[in-house]
Protein backbone atom coordinates (compact mmCIF):
# COMPACT_ATOMS: atom_id res chain seq x y z
CA UNK A 1 0.00 0.00 0.00
CA UNK A 2 1.53 2.91 -1.13
CA UNK A 3 1.96 6.40 0.63
CA UNK A 4 -0.91 7.88 -2.02
CA UNK A 5 -3.77 5.15 -1.28
CA UNK A 6 -2.95 6.31 2.90
CA UNK A 7 -3.47 9.85 2.09
CA UNK A 8 -6.93 8.83 -0.52
CA UNK A 9 -8.06 6.86 2.65
CA UNK A 10 -7.54 9.33 5.82
CA UNK A 11 -6.53 12.88 4.37
CA UNK A 12 -10.66 13.78 5.42
CA UNK A 13 -10.91 11.03 8.15
CA UNK A 14 -11.24 13.76 10.55
CA UNK A 15 -14.29 14.72 9.15
CA UNK A 16 -15.73 11.19 8.58
CA UNK A 17 -14.78 10.71 5.36
CA UNK A 18 -12.73 7.72 3.48
CA UNK A 19 -11.71 4.71 5.56
CA UNK A 20 -13.62 4.31 8.73
CA UNK A 21 -11.50 2.22 10.86
CA UNK A 22 -8.08 3.76 12.10
CA UNK A 23 -4.85 1.93 11.43
CA UNK A 24 -4.46 -0.97 14.16
CA UNK A 25 -1.08 -2.37 13.23
CA UNK A 26 1.75 -1.85 11.15
CA UNK A 27 1.75 2.29 11.70
CA UNK A 28 3.63 4.39 9.09
CA UNK A 29 5.57 7.35 9.33
CA UNK A 30 2.86 8.57 6.31
CA UNK A 31 -0.22 7.02 8.13
CA UNK A 32 1.16 9.59 11.20
CA UNK A 33 1.05 12.32 8.82
CA UNK A 34 -1.81 12.20 7.08
CA UNK A 35 -3.89 11.41 10.12
CA UNK A 36 -2.55 13.95 12.19
CA UNK A 37 -2.73 16.41 9.23
CA UNK A 38 -6.79 15.32 8.72
CA UNK A 39 -6.96 16.51 12.50
CA UNK A 40 -5.28 19.68 11.84
CA UNK A 41 -9.08 20.85 9.66
CA UNK A 42 -10.09 20.84 12.86
CA UNK A 43 -7.59 23.06 14.79
CA UNK A 44 -7.90 25.48 11.97
CA UNK A 45 -11.77 25.06 11.86
CA UNK A 46 -11.76 25.97 15.02
CA UNK A 47 -9.42 28.79 15.76
CA UNK A 48 -10.38 30.71 12.27
CA UNK A 49 -14.21 30.73 13.22
CA UNK A 50 -13.30 32.11 16.80
CA UNK A 51 -11.16 34.51 16.06
CA UNK A 52 -13.47 35.44 13.33
CA UNK A 53 -16.48 36.06 15.74
CA UNK A 54 -14.48 36.47 19.19
CA UNK A 55 -13.28 40.18 17.20
CA UNK A 56 -16.43 41.70 17.09
CA UNK A 57 -17.44 40.84 20.60
CA UNK A 58 -13.80 41.79 21.64
CA UNK A 59 -13.87 45.31 20.61
CA UNK A 60 -17.83 45.66 21.85
CA UNK A 61 -16.46 44.54 25.40
CA UNK A 62 -13.31 46.82 24.71
CA UNK A 63 -15.99 49.84 24.34
CA UNK A 64 -18.29 48.68 27.30
CA UNK A 65 -14.61 48.69 29.36
CA UNK A 66 -13.67 52.25 28.12
CA UNK A 67 -17.49 53.41 29.14
CA UNK A 68 -18.29 56.05 31.69
CA UNK A 69 -21.46 54.53 32.70
CA UNK A 70 -21.11 51.14 35.26
CA UNK A 71 -24.14 49.31 33.53
CA UNK A 72 -21.70 48.85 30.75
CA UNK A 73 -18.93 48.87 32.24
CA UNK A 74 -19.68 46.53 35.01
CA UNK A 75 -20.57 43.50 33.08
CA UNK A 76 -17.98 43.81 30.70
CA UNK A 77 -15.27 43.55 33.57
CA UNK A 78 -16.69 40.58 34.91
CA UNK A 79 -16.86 39.05 31.89
CA UNK A 80 -13.14 39.57 31.10
CA UNK A 81 -12.29 38.62 34.34
CA UNK A 82 -14.16 35.27 34.48
CA UNK A 83 -13.05 34.02 31.47
CA UNK A 84 -9.24 35.39 32.13
CA UNK A 85 -9.13 34.36 35.66
CA UNK A 86 -10.23 30.69 35.17
CA UNK A 87 -8.12 28.06 33.28
CA UNK A 88 -9.69 27.48 29.42
CA UNK A 89 -9.85 23.68 30.30
CA UNK A 90 -12.34 24.21 33.36
CA UNK A 91 -14.46 26.41 30.88
CA UNK A 92 -14.64 23.24 28.60
CA UNK A 93 -15.91 21.18 30.95
CA UNK A 94 -18.49 23.72 32.29
CA UNK A 95 -19.86 24.65 29.12
CA UNK A 96 -19.95 21.03 28.37
CA UNK A 97 -21.88 19.68 31.33
CA UNK A 98 -24.51 22.86 30.85
CA UNK A 99 -24.87 22.30 27.60
CA UNK A 100 -25.65 18.52 28.09
CA UNK A 101 -28.12 19.20 30.96
CA UNK A 102 -30.63 21.30 28.56
CA UNK A 103 -33.16 18.89 27.29
CA UNK A 104 -32.95 16.66 25.11
CA UNK A 105 -36.13 17.33 22.73
CA UNK A 106 -35.32 20.60 22.64
CA UNK A 107 -36.45 23.83 23.86
CA UNK A 108 -40.03 25.12 22.85
CA UNK A 109 -40.30 28.76 22.44
CA UNK A 110 -43.59 30.13 20.89
CA UNK A 111 -44.74 27.12 19.67
CA UNK A 112 -41.49 26.49 17.98
CA UNK A 113 -39.23 23.67 19.34
CA UNK A 114 -35.94 24.90 19.35
CA UNK A 115 -33.50 21.77 18.64
CA UNK A 116 -30.19 21.89 21.53
CA UNK A 117 -28.60 18.33 21.21
CA UNK A 118 -26.19 19.80 18.37
CA UNK A 119 -25.18 21.93 21.16
CA UNK A 120 -23.24 19.46 22.92
CA UNK A 121 -21.13 18.37 19.43
CA UNK A 122 -17.83 19.83 19.55
CA UNK A 123 -17.98 21.41 16.36
CA UNK A 124 -20.88 24.03 18.19
CA UNK A 125 -20.21 23.70 21.94
CA UNK A 126 -16.23 23.93 21.86
CA UNK A 127 -16.13 26.86 19.08
CA UNK A 128 -18.88 28.99 21.41
CA UNK A 129 -16.30 28.47 24.36
CA UNK A 130 -13.52 29.65 22.34
CA UNK A 131 -15.42 32.37 21.37
CA UNK A 132 -16.03 33.72 24.31
CA UNK A 133 -12.66 32.80 25.82
CA UNK A 134 -10.71 34.75 22.61
CA UNK A 135 -13.34 37.22 23.08
CA UNK A 136 -12.07 38.17 26.76
CA UNK A 137 -8.57 37.89 26.30
CA UNK A 138 -9.21 39.87 22.92
CA UNK A 139 -11.04 42.74 24.70
CA UNK A 140 -8.37 43.23 27.16
CA UNK A 141 -5.95 43.83 24.72
CA UNK A 142 -8.05 46.51 23.01
CA UNK A 143 -9.04 48.10 25.97
CA UNK A 144 -5.05 48.75 26.94
CA UNK A 145 -4.44 50.32 23.48
CA UNK A 146 -7.58 52.48 23.40
CA UNK A 147 -6.46 53.73 26.65
CA UNK A 148 -2.89 54.04 25.21
CA UNK A 149 -4.05 56.20 21.94
CA UNK A 150 -1.38 59.32 22.20
CA UNK A 151 -3.76 62.46 23.75
CA UNK A 152 -2.52 64.60 21.45
CA UNK A 153 -4.02 62.05 17.71
CA UNK A 154 -7.65 62.78 20.02
CA UNK A 155 -6.59 66.85 20.65
CA UNK A 156 -6.34 66.92 16.59
CA UNK A 157 -9.47 65.18 16.09
CA UNK A 158 -10.96 67.50 18.15
CA UNK A 159 -9.28 70.44 16.85
CA UNK A 160 -10.56 69.33 12.94
CA UNK A 161 -14.04 68.98 14.39
CA UNK A 162 -14.18 65.45 14.03
CA UNK A 163 -16.89 64.32 16.89
CA UNK A 164 -18.51 61.09 18.20
CA UNK A 165 -18.69 58.39 15.93
CA UNK A 166 -16.79 60.17 13.38
CA UNK A 167 -14.00 60.66 15.16
CA UNK A 168 -14.33 56.82 16.59
CA UNK A 169 -14.56 55.31 13.26
CA UNK A 170 -11.16 58.15 11.72
CA UNK A 171 -9.11 58.46 14.63
CA UNK A 172 -9.96 55.94 17.48
CA UNK A 173 -10.99 52.91 16.25
CA UNK A 174 -8.15 52.34 13.59
CA UNK A 175 -5.57 53.58 16.24
CA UNK A 176 -6.37 50.97 18.73
CA UNK A 177 -6.30 48.50 16.13
CA UNK A 178 -2.60 49.51 15.00
CA UNK A 179 -1.51 49.49 18.65
CA UNK A 180 -3.16 46.51 19.77
CA UNK A 181 -2.39 44.42 16.40
CA UNK A 182 1.05 43.22 17.29
CA UNK A 183 -0.29 41.45 21.34
CA UNK A 184 -3.52 40.51 18.91
CA UNK A 185 -1.24 38.81 16.86
CA UNK A 186 0.19 36.76 19.70
CA UNK A 187 -3.63 36.00 20.94
CA UNK A 188 -4.66 34.78 17.87
CA UNK A 189 -1.55 32.15 17.72
CA UNK A 190 -2.44 30.88 21.27
CA UNK A 191 -6.06 30.92 20.55
CA UNK A 192 -4.82 28.13 17.71
CA UNK A 193 -2.55 26.39 20.09
CA UNK A 194 -5.76 25.99 22.90
CA UNK A 195 -7.60 24.70 20.19
CA UNK A 196 -5.45 21.24 21.00
CA UNK A 197 -7.39 21.12 24.64
CA UNK A 198 -10.72 20.90 22.76
CA UNK A 199 -11.16 17.24 23.13
CA UNK A 200 -9.08 16.42 25.94
CA UNK A 201 -12.42 18.30 28.00
CA UNK A 202 -15.14 16.76 28.10
CA UNK A 203 -16.40 16.96 24.52
CA UNK A 204 -16.45 13.80 23.04
CA UNK A 205 -14.99 12.85 19.37
CA UNK A 206 -17.59 11.37 17.70
CA UNK A 207 -16.57 8.54 15.58
CA UNK A 208 -12.93 9.01 16.46
CA UNK A 209 -13.42 12.30 13.97
CA UNK A 210 -10.66 14.15 16.31
CA UNK A 211 -8.30 17.61 16.04
CA UNK A 212 -4.42 16.86 15.22
CA UNK A 213 -3.18 15.72 19.14
CA UNK A 214 -6.16 13.40 19.43
CA UNK A 215 -5.12 11.37 16.79
CA UNK A 216 -1.03 12.09 17.77
CA UNK A 217 -2.24 10.62 21.29
CA UNK A 218 -3.63 7.90 19.73
CA UNK A 219 -0.81 7.18 17.57
CA UNK A 220 1.44 7.89 21.02
CA UNK A 221 -1.08 5.57 22.94
CA UNK A 222 -0.90 2.51 20.48
CA UNK A 223 3.21 2.53 19.67
CA UNK A 224 4.13 3.87 23.07
CA UNK A 225 6.71 5.82 21.16
CA UNK A 226 6.11 9.58 21.84
CA UNK A 227 8.46 10.36 19.79
CA UNK A 228 7.17 10.40 16.55
CA UNK A 229 3.67 11.41 16.73
CA UNK A 230 4.52 14.48 19.08
CA UNK A 231 7.36 16.14 16.42
CA UNK A 232 4.69 15.96 13.52
CA UNK A 233 2.25 18.07 15.67
CA UNK A 234 5.00 19.98 16.46
CA UNK A 235 6.04 20.73 12.51
CA UNK A 236 2.32 21.12 11.65
CA UNK A 237 1.64 23.76 14.24
CA UNK A 238 5.20 25.62 13.87
CA UNK A 239 3.82 25.98 9.96
CA UNK A 240 0.51 27.10 11.32
CA UNK A 241 2.45 29.71 13.24
CA UNK A 242 4.37 30.82 10.60
CA UNK A 243 1.52 31.28 8.31
CA UNK A 244 -0.83 33.35 11.38
CA UNK A 245 2.54 35.41 11.61
CA UNK A 246 2.80 36.28 7.98
CA UNK A 247 -0.84 36.92 7.46
CA UNK A 248 -1.07 39.25 10.65
CA UNK A 249 2.09 40.65 9.33
CA UNK A 250 0.09 41.89 6.06
CA UNK A 251 -2.52 43.24 8.11
CA UNK A 252 0.22 44.87 10.47
CA UNK A 253 1.72 46.71 7.59
CA UNK A 254 -1.50 48.37 5.92
CA UNK A 255 -2.34 49.23 9.56
CA UNK A 256 1.05 50.81 9.84
CA UNK A 257 1.10 52.07 6.46
CA UNK A 258 1.23 55.60 6.96
CA UNK A 259 4.21 55.62 9.39
CA UNK A 260 7.40 55.83 8.38
CA UNK A 261 9.31 53.13 8.39
CA UNK A 262 11.79 52.79 10.42
CA UNK A 263 9.37 53.69 13.55
CA UNK A 264 6.70 50.72 12.79
CA UNK A 265 6.30 48.47 15.34
CA UNK A 266 7.06 45.09 14.80
CA UNK A 267 5.08 41.40 15.30
CA UNK A 268 7.09 39.62 17.97
CA UNK A 269 6.24 36.16 19.42
CA UNK A 270 6.05 36.54 22.76
CA UNK A 271 5.52 32.82 24.57
CA UNK A 272 2.17 32.78 26.54
CA UNK A 273 1.04 29.44 27.64
CA UNK A 274 -2.31 28.37 28.38
CA UNK A 275 -5.09 30.13 29.36
CA UNK B 1 -16.65 10.53 59.13
CA UNK B 2 -19.29 11.46 61.85
CA UNK B 3 -21.21 8.95 64.07
CA UNK B 4 -24.35 10.28 62.64
CA UNK B 5 -23.08 9.39 59.20
CA UNK B 6 -23.59 5.82 59.75
CA UNK B 7 -26.72 5.22 57.76
CA UNK B 8 -26.73 7.46 54.62
CA UNK B 9 -30.41 6.17 53.55
CA UNK B 10 -31.82 7.03 56.74
CA UNK B 11 -30.60 11.13 56.77
CA UNK B 12 -32.41 13.96 55.09
CA UNK B 13 -31.98 17.75 54.63
CA UNK B 14 -28.84 19.06 55.49
CA UNK B 15 -27.79 16.10 57.43
CA UNK B 16 -27.23 14.24 54.28
CA UNK B 17 -25.37 17.17 52.83
CA UNK B 18 -23.50 17.11 55.53
CA UNK B 19 -22.85 13.75 55.32
CA UNK B 20 -22.03 13.64 51.73
CA UNK B 21 -19.60 16.30 51.49
CA UNK B 22 -17.88 14.44 54.42
CA UNK B 23 -17.69 11.12 52.76
CA UNK B 24 -14.17 9.56 52.27
CA UNK B 25 -14.11 10.41 48.90
CA UNK B 26 -15.21 13.89 49.12
CA UNK B 27 -12.24 14.06 51.58
CA UNK B 28 -9.74 12.66 48.60
CA UNK B 29 -11.25 15.29 46.87
CA UNK B 30 -10.54 18.35 49.08
CA UNK B 31 -6.78 16.34 49.30
CA UNK B 32 -6.40 17.12 46.03
CA UNK B 33 -7.11 20.88 45.98
CA UNK B 34 -3.42 20.50 48.39
CA UNK B 35 -2.34 18.44 45.43
CA UNK B 36 -2.42 21.11 43.47
CA UNK B 37 -0.87 23.46 46.03
CA UNK B 38 2.06 21.48 46.20
CA UNK B 39 2.71 21.22 42.46
CA UNK B 40 2.12 25.00 42.42
CA UNK B 41 4.92 25.53 45.58
CA UNK B 42 7.37 22.39 43.97
CA UNK B 43 7.05 23.63 40.28
CA UNK B 44 7.49 27.42 40.75
CA UNK B 45 11.15 27.29 42.52
CA UNK B 46 11.87 24.30 40.21
CA UNK B 47 10.82 26.30 37.20
CA UNK B 48 12.87 29.57 38.31
CA UNK B 49 15.96 27.36 38.56
CA UNK B 50 15.62 25.94 34.88
CA UNK B 51 15.10 29.15 33.50
CA UNK B 52 17.55 30.85 35.29
CA UNK B 53 19.99 27.81 34.53
CA UNK B 54 18.72 28.42 31.00
CA UNK B 55 19.22 32.57 30.85
CA UNK B 56 22.88 32.25 32.94
CA UNK B 57 23.49 29.65 29.69
CA UNK B 58 22.26 31.54 27.20
CA UNK B 59 24.30 34.44 27.95
CA UNK B 60 27.16 31.84 28.47
CA UNK B 61 30.87 33.26 26.14
CA UNK B 62 31.19 29.23 25.53
CA UNK B 63 29.32 28.61 22.05
CA UNK B 64 27.75 25.30 23.23
CA UNK B 65 26.77 26.24 26.33
CA UNK B 66 24.83 29.20 24.64
CA UNK B 67 23.86 27.67 22.32
CA UNK B 68 21.72 25.07 24.32
CA UNK B 69 20.21 27.98 26.61
CA UNK B 70 19.00 29.56 23.48
CA UNK B 71 17.54 26.30 22.20
CA UNK B 72 15.62 25.44 25.08
CA UNK B 73 14.19 28.88 25.40
CA UNK B 74 13.16 28.89 21.73
CA UNK B 75 12.44 25.46 22.26
CA UNK B 76 8.39 25.81 23.28
CA UNK B 77 7.70 28.72 20.91
CA UNK B 78 5.54 27.82 18.16
CA UNK B 79 4.12 24.26 19.42
CA UNK B 80 1.05 23.80 21.52
CA UNK B 81 2.04 23.22 25.41
CA UNK B 82 -0.19 20.49 26.01
CA UNK B 83 1.67 18.61 23.18
CA UNK B 84 4.99 19.06 25.29
CA UNK B 85 2.80 17.87 27.83
CA UNK B 86 2.13 15.18 26.79
CA UNK B 87 5.18 14.73 24.95
CA UNK B 88 7.32 14.77 28.35
CA UNK B 89 5.95 12.40 30.07
CA UNK B 90 6.17 9.46 28.13
CA UNK B 91 9.77 10.84 27.27
CA UNK B 92 10.91 11.59 30.48
CA UNK B 93 9.53 7.70 32.15
CA UNK B 94 10.85 5.91 28.86
CA UNK B 95 14.67 7.87 29.35
CA UNK B 96 14.88 7.24 32.97
CA UNK B 97 13.67 3.75 32.84
CA UNK B 98 16.20 3.19 29.89
CA UNK B 99 19.20 5.34 31.31
CA UNK B 100 18.80 2.87 34.40
CA UNK B 101 18.25 -0.01 32.29
CA UNK B 102 21.77 0.97 30.47
CA UNK B 103 23.03 1.26 34.34
CA UNK B 104 21.62 -2.13 35.87
CA UNK B 105 21.74 -4.51 32.95
CA UNK B 106 24.59 -4.33 30.98
CA UNK B 107 24.48 -7.60 29.84
CA UNK B 108 20.64 -7.49 28.55
CA UNK B 109 21.09 -8.51 24.99
CA UNK B 110 16.82 -8.09 23.15
CA UNK B 111 16.64 -4.68 22.07
CA UNK B 112 15.03 -2.00 24.38
CA UNK B 113 12.12 -1.11 21.66
CA UNK B 114 10.64 -4.58 20.02
CA UNK B 115 8.43 -3.34 17.43
CA UNK B 116 5.27 -1.97 19.52
CA UNK B 117 6.74 -2.00 23.23
CA UNK B 118 9.13 -0.18 24.80
CA UNK B 119 10.40 -3.23 26.99
CA UNK B 120 13.51 -2.64 29.90
CA UNK B 121 14.61 -5.28 32.17
CA UNK B 122 12.48 -6.22 35.15
CA UNK B 123 15.23 -3.82 37.73
CA UNK B 124 15.02 -1.52 35.60
CA UNK B 125 10.74 -0.63 35.92
CA UNK B 126 10.16 2.63 37.57
CA UNK B 127 9.03 2.04 40.28
CA UNK B 128 9.50 -1.42 40.63
CA UNK B 129 6.94 -3.69 40.33
CA UNK B 130 6.56 -4.93 43.69
CA UNK B 131 6.15 -1.24 45.21
CA UNK B 132 3.53 0.08 47.16
CA UNK B 133 0.68 1.82 45.19
CA UNK B 134 1.82 5.31 47.23
CA UNK B 135 5.42 5.16 45.17
CA UNK B 136 3.68 4.62 41.82
CA UNK B 137 1.33 8.05 42.92
CA UNK B 138 4.71 9.67 43.93
CA UNK B 139 6.62 8.91 41.06
CA UNK B 140 3.60 9.72 38.87
CA UNK B 141 3.38 13.16 40.66
CA UNK B 142 7.32 13.44 39.97
CA UNK B 143 6.92 12.80 36.16
CA UNK B 144 4.46 15.92 36.18
CA UNK B 145 6.35 18.40 38.25
CA UNK B 146 9.29 17.67 36.26
CA UNK B 147 7.15 18.11 33.37
CA UNK B 148 5.82 21.52 34.45
CA UNK B 149 9.06 23.05 35.42
CA UNK B 150 11.00 21.80 31.99
CA UNK B 151 8.12 23.82 30.15
CA UNK B 152 7.53 26.52 32.16
CA UNK B 153 11.49 26.95 32.96
CA UNK B 154 11.52 27.82 28.63
CA UNK B 155 9.06 30.20 29.83
CA UNK B 156 10.83 31.90 32.79
CA UNK B 157 14.23 32.04 31.01
CA UNK B 158 13.09 33.96 27.50
CA UNK B 159 11.95 36.31 30.97
CA UNK B 160 15.21 36.21 32.53
CA UNK B 161 17.34 36.70 29.29
CA UNK B 162 15.19 39.69 28.76
CA UNK B 163 15.45 41.24 32.15
CA UNK B 164 19.17 40.86 32.42
CA UNK B 165 19.60 42.70 29.22
CA UNK B 166 17.60 45.29 30.72
CA UNK B 167 19.57 45.82 34.00
CA UNK B 168 21.56 49.54 32.86
CA UNK B 169 24.73 48.80 31.31
CA UNK B 170 25.93 52.06 33.82
CA UNK B 171 25.50 49.62 36.85
CA UNK B 172 27.73 46.96 35.24
CA UNK B 173 30.30 49.19 34.24
CA UNK B 174 29.92 51.26 37.55
CA UNK B 175 30.53 47.88 39.30
CA UNK B 176 33.54 47.05 36.78
CA UNK B 177 35.30 50.06 37.50
CA UNK B 178 35.42 49.67 41.07
CA UNK B 179 37.08 46.57 40.28
CA UNK B 180 34.88 43.65 40.75
CA UNK B 181 35.60 40.29 38.32
CA UNK B 182 32.88 39.09 36.26
CA UNK B 183 31.66 37.04 38.75
CA UNK B 184 31.32 39.43 41.63
CA UNK B 185 29.67 41.89 39.15
CA UNK B 186 26.71 39.10 38.16
CA UNK B 187 26.42 38.09 41.38
CA UNK B 188 26.21 41.67 43.14
CA UNK B 189 24.71 43.96 40.50
CA UNK B 190 22.98 41.39 37.96
CA UNK B 191 21.33 39.68 39.59
CA UNK B 192 19.85 41.87 42.44
CA UNK B 193 18.61 44.39 40.01
CA UNK B 194 17.25 42.26 37.48
CA UNK B 195 14.06 41.40 39.39
CA UNK B 196 12.34 43.92 39.24
CA UNK B 197 12.41 43.86 35.43
CA UNK B 198 11.35 40.15 35.56
CA UNK B 199 8.53 40.40 37.68
CA UNK B 200 5.92 41.60 35.02
CA UNK B 201 6.96 38.47 33.01
CA UNK B 202 7.24 36.36 35.82
CA UNK B 203 3.59 37.31 37.69
CA UNK B 204 1.88 36.42 34.30
CA UNK B 205 3.74 33.15 33.95
CA UNK B 206 2.72 32.47 37.67
CA UNK B 207 -1.29 33.17 36.27
CA UNK B 208 -0.32 30.80 33.43
CA UNK B 209 0.85 27.97 35.91
CA UNK B 210 -1.98 28.78 38.01
CA UNK B 211 -4.35 28.04 34.80
CA UNK B 212 -2.20 25.48 33.56
CA UNK B 213 -2.72 22.72 36.70
CA UNK B 214 -5.76 20.97 35.39
CA UNK B 215 -3.96 19.60 32.74
CA UNK B 216 -2.63 17.39 35.88
CA UNK B 217 -5.45 15.74 34.75
CA UNK B 218 -4.27 14.49 31.59
CA UNK B 219 -0.94 13.54 33.04
CA UNK B 220 -2.45 10.87 34.95
CA UNK B 221 -2.33 12.66 38.44
CA UNK B 222 -5.99 12.39 40.55
CA UNK B 223 -6.27 16.13 40.70
CA UNK B 224 -9.33 18.51 41.13
CA UNK B 225 -10.59 17.96 37.36
CA UNK B 226 -10.48 13.93 38.03
CA UNK B 227 -12.40 14.15 41.40
CA UNK B 228 -14.78 16.48 40.11
CA UNK B 229 -15.87 14.22 37.08
CA UNK B 230 -15.72 11.02 39.90
CA UNK B 231 -17.78 12.62 42.28
CA UNK B 232 -20.58 14.80 40.51
CA UNK B 233 -21.32 11.65 38.00
CA UNK B 234 -24.92 10.03 38.35
CA UNK B 235 -24.30 7.73 41.19
CA UNK B 236 -27.63 5.13 41.57
CA UNK B 237 -29.43 3.95 44.35
CA UNK B 238 -26.54 1.24 44.72
CA UNK B 239 -24.26 4.41 46.31
CA UNK B 240 -24.29 5.18 49.41
CA UNK B 241 -25.49 8.80 48.31
CA UNK B 242 -27.32 8.31 45.20
CA UNK B 243 -27.00 11.77 43.35
CA UNK B 244 -28.15 13.19 39.89
CA UNK B 245 -25.81 14.29 37.56
CA UNK B 246 -24.10 16.91 39.50
CA UNK B 247 -20.65 17.72 37.62
CA UNK B 248 -22.43 20.94 36.65
CA UNK B 249 -21.73 22.23 40.37
CA UNK B 250 -18.35 20.79 40.54
CA UNK B 251 -17.37 22.46 37.88
CA UNK B 252 -18.82 25.49 39.06
CA UNK B 253 -16.95 25.29 42.19
CA UNK B 254 -13.45 24.53 40.38
CA UNK B 255 -14.08 27.76 38.56
CA UNK B 256 -14.27 29.89 41.95
CA UNK B 257 -11.58 28.01 43.62
CA UNK B 258 -9.52 29.34 39.99
CA UNK B 259 -11.15 32.95 40.01
CA UNK B 260 -10.13 33.12 43.70
CA UNK B 261 -6.47 31.84 42.94
CA UNK B 262 -6.21 34.92 40.17
CA UNK B 263 -7.52 37.67 42.09
CA UNK B 264 -5.48 36.59 45.27
CA UNK B 265 -2.35 36.05 43.18
CA UNK B 266 -3.05 39.39 41.83
CA UNK B 267 -3.18 41.42 45.05
CA UNK B 268 -0.47 39.62 46.31
CA UNK B 269 1.83 40.38 43.21
CA UNK B 270 0.72 43.70 43.35
CA UNK B 271 2.37 44.52 46.59
CA UNK B 272 5.26 42.48 45.48
CA UNK B 273 6.12 45.10 42.55
CA UNK B 274 5.76 47.90 44.71
CA UNK B 275 8.08 46.14 47.18
CA UNK B 276 10.68 45.56 44.70
CA UNK B 277 10.39 49.06 42.75
CA UNK B 278 12.14 50.46 46.41
CA UNK B 279 15.31 52.08 45.66
CA UNK B 280 15.56 50.99 41.98
CA UNK B 281 16.34 53.06 39.03
CA UNK B 282 12.75 52.98 37.40
CA UNK B 283 9.73 55.23 37.67
CA UNK B 284 8.00 53.37 39.96
CA UNK B 285 10.93 53.48 42.52
CA UNK B 286 11.34 57.23 41.58
CA UNK B 287 7.66 57.85 42.01
CA UNK B 288 8.04 56.00 45.64
CA UNK B 289 11.48 58.25 46.38
CA UNK B 290 9.65 61.14 45.57
CA UNK B 291 6.41 60.69 47.72
CA UNK B 292 8.87 59.69 50.73
CA UNK B 293 10.90 62.86 50.71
Amino acid sequence: MTCWNTIGDYAFRSLGYGERLLPRTDFTICQQFTLIGSGMIWNIYFGVLALATGFFLANALAMARAARSPVLRKPADWFIFVFRGSPLFIQFFLAYETLVMLPRAGIDVLGITVETAWLTKAWAGALIVLFLNTAAYSAEIFHGALMAIPKGDLEAADAYGFSGWKKFRRIQWPTMLRLAWPAYTNEAIFLFHATTLVFFSGFPAFQQRGDALYYAKYFADKTFNPFVPYPIVAFYFICLTLLVIWLFGLMNRRLNRHLPANVRPRIRVRPQLIR
Amino acid sequence: MFASCADPASLHGLNWLICYLTSGSHIAFYWSFVTVLVLLAVTAPTALAFGFAGAVAARSPVWPLSLLGRTYTAMVRGIPDIVFFLFFVIALDQGIEWVVHQMRCPDWTEPVRQGLEFRVCPEAKMPSGNAAQIWHQIYGFFLAVMTFALVFGAFVSNVLTGAMAAVPRAQLETAESYGMTQGQVFRRILVPQMWIYALPGLSNLWMILIKATPLLFLLGVQDIVFWARELGGTKTSLYAFPHPDWRLWYFLFLLVFYLAMTRVSEIVLGRLTRRLSFGQATAAGEAQRKAAA
